[in-house]
């Protein structure tokens, strides 16, 4: 069992500050929703935790099994078991998608690696690879493809959950995975999370504006954010009423976190709606 | 004009009138070389009162190059001794090495030597195969008179490998050649010669490397003539230490229905400058130069190159990829030539240059000069940097800041490395390119 215990977690981007006090502890096998309006704070906090250099923790901590990973670069947090599926995964030119995910997996398998130390086996990983491609419905010539380059967004999303697959971390935050995503999309890779959930007892923090991947993986906590703060957890059915309902009647629960959020955006305009 | 009355620049002491013949005393040349060289040596001297072409040569430090530090060698370090990145593939079907511009080793298997191919040093074949390359050495390809480094090449040449395939012959196996420096003071005037009759077909992979740290300096020439049909497949991977200098002037001329697929690799020197011309003389010719350069420390590397439409549908292809880090610089000027006979020409250029320091500087040129008016001549540079959303991605993968750098290097290289469609050069820029980033051995 494993414990990722998030404090008083403050962040801010340059001299901005976006988090304000954020507090989540997530349990291995747990499933937590996190959701909130645009612009709450959510992929900050996904960036914070998977260690973005820009993204400057100011107070607060974060604790993996009792051990403080703010100082941690972010190779050393995902060689540790945490993993970022991105909203707008990063495309790498020219690298292509098997020989950049070996890199990765022996890193990740082998967290004493050193640039230029051993790979995993290939034979051992192109099976592995190609088992995990078929299970996604990722076509297998996608492992000959350059990283993400040209790829369409539910593509793009898919990588992320193959890519996760075989990295089979602890802690796995996804980031809007489902949007962009098809239908058939959302089933695989759904079914995708819930397995490795299942199997290897990862915790899982989904951030999503729809129900739908969180039809496959009930969440056992909902958290709502709004202006850089989880300001309502509950259970799966907060999940369903904030899908349904919005978020007015979050707002109208926390009229002051809500009134200094809008403040704030309307006193930086340039930063209101940029993710 | 005043500078008519200009006063002779003096030559370098070790490339003086003295100097030359003494030189010439060392050599066992017949008439015809020793002809050029003295003609070349003239040229010489009026080019060092003449400033360099200014364009051409603008951004080139010259101020780090003391000619009379470097002399010509009587004799050098053992061939054998040298190692290069390609040096140990064991796929080759002859291997040249020069050394110290003096010494030098060929081998050749007997198979290509039956199939009638010629593969030796430049010294030993304008005596044993003078006819075969006169009509060629330094008459229609490099031109001695072109500027200073022309010349002063065109006069002290030293050896080189020579390539000659005869017609409808093609060559499995490529050929390499190695032109090593010993270490301080050590020179290099090499000359690489191909001659591929039409429709002949063979590859030469060439690279330079350093013993040591001393400063060296070549001054060097690449001539290459791709027959009728014919296709050659060149590369020169110039590796030296990061003291040595490197002056080259390099020509390929390609006949109907040819082609030629040049890669150039700038790794090693403190100082370089290339100039590169790939002539398309023969209707439906076709040239593809690929160029990569990885820059470090305080490196100026400095290219020049032409691509001459002189027939009817004619294609050329020019793609540089150069990586710079810290205080290196990298200069890269680009000449699309169209002449008015030259219709339907598709000509294309592109350099594509990474940043990895903010001290680093980098300037991309690309140019054209049309005559025809059915073509289609396209060119491009772009310069950018390591983008910190991509390192971040590797990272959070696991990737450690080097490694994730080297993927992405690796992965701005990909696309030129892929037309390089010859292993060991593919193999030999990879290694040399971890070398750089500092992995590796
Ligand atoms: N790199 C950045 N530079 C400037 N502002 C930023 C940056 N990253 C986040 N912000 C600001 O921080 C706030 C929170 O952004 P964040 O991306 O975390 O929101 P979100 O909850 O993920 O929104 P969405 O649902 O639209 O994805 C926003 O006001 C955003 O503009
Ligand atoms: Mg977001």
């Amino acid at each position: 069992m494993s414990t990722l215990q998030i404090t008083d977690l403050h962040v801010s981007v340059g001299d901005t500050p976006i988090l304000r006090g954020v507090n989540l502890t997530l349990n291995s096998s747990e499933v937590h929703a996190l959701m909130g309006p645009n612009g709450s704070g959510k992929s900050t906090l996904a960036y914070a935790l998977a260690g973005h250099p820009g993204y400057t923790v100011t107070q607060g901590s974060v604790q993996l099994d009792g051990e403080e990973i703010i100082e941690l670069e972010a190779d050393q947090r995902a060689r540790k078991g945490l993993y970022l599926a991105f909203q707008y995964p990063v495309t790498i030119p020219g690298v292509k998608v098997a020989d950049f995910l070996r890199h990765a997996v022996s890193n990740v398998r082998n967290p004493d690696r050193k640039e230029g130390g051993d790979l995993i086996s290939m034979r051992e990983y192109r099976r592995e690879l190609y088992e995990r491609m078929d299970e996604l419905s990722v076509d297998r010539a996608f492992a000959r493809r350059y990283l993400n380059e040209g790829f369409s967004g539910g593509e793009k999303k898919r990588m992320e959950i193959l890519q996760m697959a075989m990295l089979r971390p602890r802690f796995a935050f996804l980031d809007e995975t489902d949007s962009g995503l098809d239908t058939d999309a959302v089933n695989v890779v759904s079914e995708g999370v819930a397995k490795l959930a299942e199997e290897q007892k990862m915790g899982v923090l989904i951030i999503t504006h729809h129900d739908r991947l969180l039809h496959y993986n009930t969440p056992d906590h909902t958290h709502v954010m709004l202006g850089g703060k989880i300001v309502e957890s509950g259970g799966a059915e907060l999940a369903a009423e904030l899908y349904t309902d919005g978020y007015a009647g979050v707002r109208d629960r926390h009229p002051e976190v809500a009134a200094e959020a809008d403040a704030r955006k309307a006193a930086e305009p340039e930063l209101a709606g940029v993710a | 004009m005043k500078s008519a009355l200009t006063t002779a620049v003096a030559a370098p002491t070790t490339f003086d009138a003295e100097a030359f013949e003494r030189f010439l005393e060392t050599r066992t040349e017949p008439d015809w070389v020793t002809q050029r060289r003295r003609e070349a040596f003239a040229e010489y001297l009026t080019h060092l009162s003449v400033p360099d072409p200014a364009e051409e040569y603008r951004r080139v430090e010259l101020r780090f190059l003391r000619p009379e530090k470097f002399a010509i060698a009587e004799t050098g370090a053992d061939p054998q001794s040298f190692a290069g990145g390609m040096r140990d593939d064991q796929g080759f079907g002859g291997r040249a090495v020069h050394a110290d511009g003096a010494s030098a080793h060929v081998e050749l298997s007997d198979e290509l030597k039956e199939a009638g191919a010629v593969f030796g040093c430049l010294t030993d074949l304008v005596n044993t195969h003078g006819d075969l390359l006169e009509p060629y050495l330094m008459t229609k390809g490099v031109d001695a008179g072109a500027d200073r480094f022309a010349a002063w090449h065109g006069a002290f040449w030293t050896g080189g490998t020579v390539l000659y395939v005869p017609r409808n012959v093609t060559l499995e196996k490529p050929l390499h050649s190695l032109i090593g420096l010993s270490g301080e003071g050590c020179c290099d005037l090499s000359h690489t010669l191909v001659i591929l009759e039409d429709g002949a077909n063979a590859a030469l992979l060439e690279e330079t490397t350093s013993q040591g740290d001393g400063a060296g300096l070549h001054v060097g020439a690449v001539e290459l003539f791709v027959g009728d049909g014919a296709n050659l497949r060149y590369a020169q991977l110039q590796n030296w230490n990061t003291n040595t200098l490197h002056f080259a002037h390099q020509c390929g001329r390609v006949g109907r229905d040819g082609l030629l697929q040049w890669t150039v690799g700038g790794l090693g020197s403190k100082l370089a400058h290339v100039h590169q011309d790939v002539h398309l003389d023969g209707r439906g010719a076709r040239g593809e130069v690929n160029g990569v350069t990885f820059s470090t420390g305080r490196q100026n590397l400095s290219y020049y190159t032409q691509q001459s439409h002189n027939a009817p549908d004619t294609d050329s292809d020019l793609l540089y990829k150069t990586v710079l880090r810290d205080k290196s610089k990298v200069v890269w000027r680009g000449m699309i030539k169209v002449e008015e006979v030259a219709q339907r020409t598709d000509g294309y250029q592109r350099c594509d240059s990474l940043m990895l320091s903010d001290e680093a500087r980098s300037d991309s040129i690309p140019g054209l000069e049309i005559e025809a008016d059915d073509v289609r001549c396209t060119h491009g540079a772009t310069t950018g940097r390591v983008d910190e959303e991509q390192l971040f991605y590797c990272r959070s993968r696991g990737l450690m800041e080097s490694e994730a750098m080297h993927m992405i290097v690796a992965g701005f290289f990909e696309k030129v490395l892929d037309r390089v469609n010859v292993e060991p050069v593919r193999a030999a820029l990879a290694a040399a390119t971890e070398r750089k980033l500092g992995i590796g051995d």
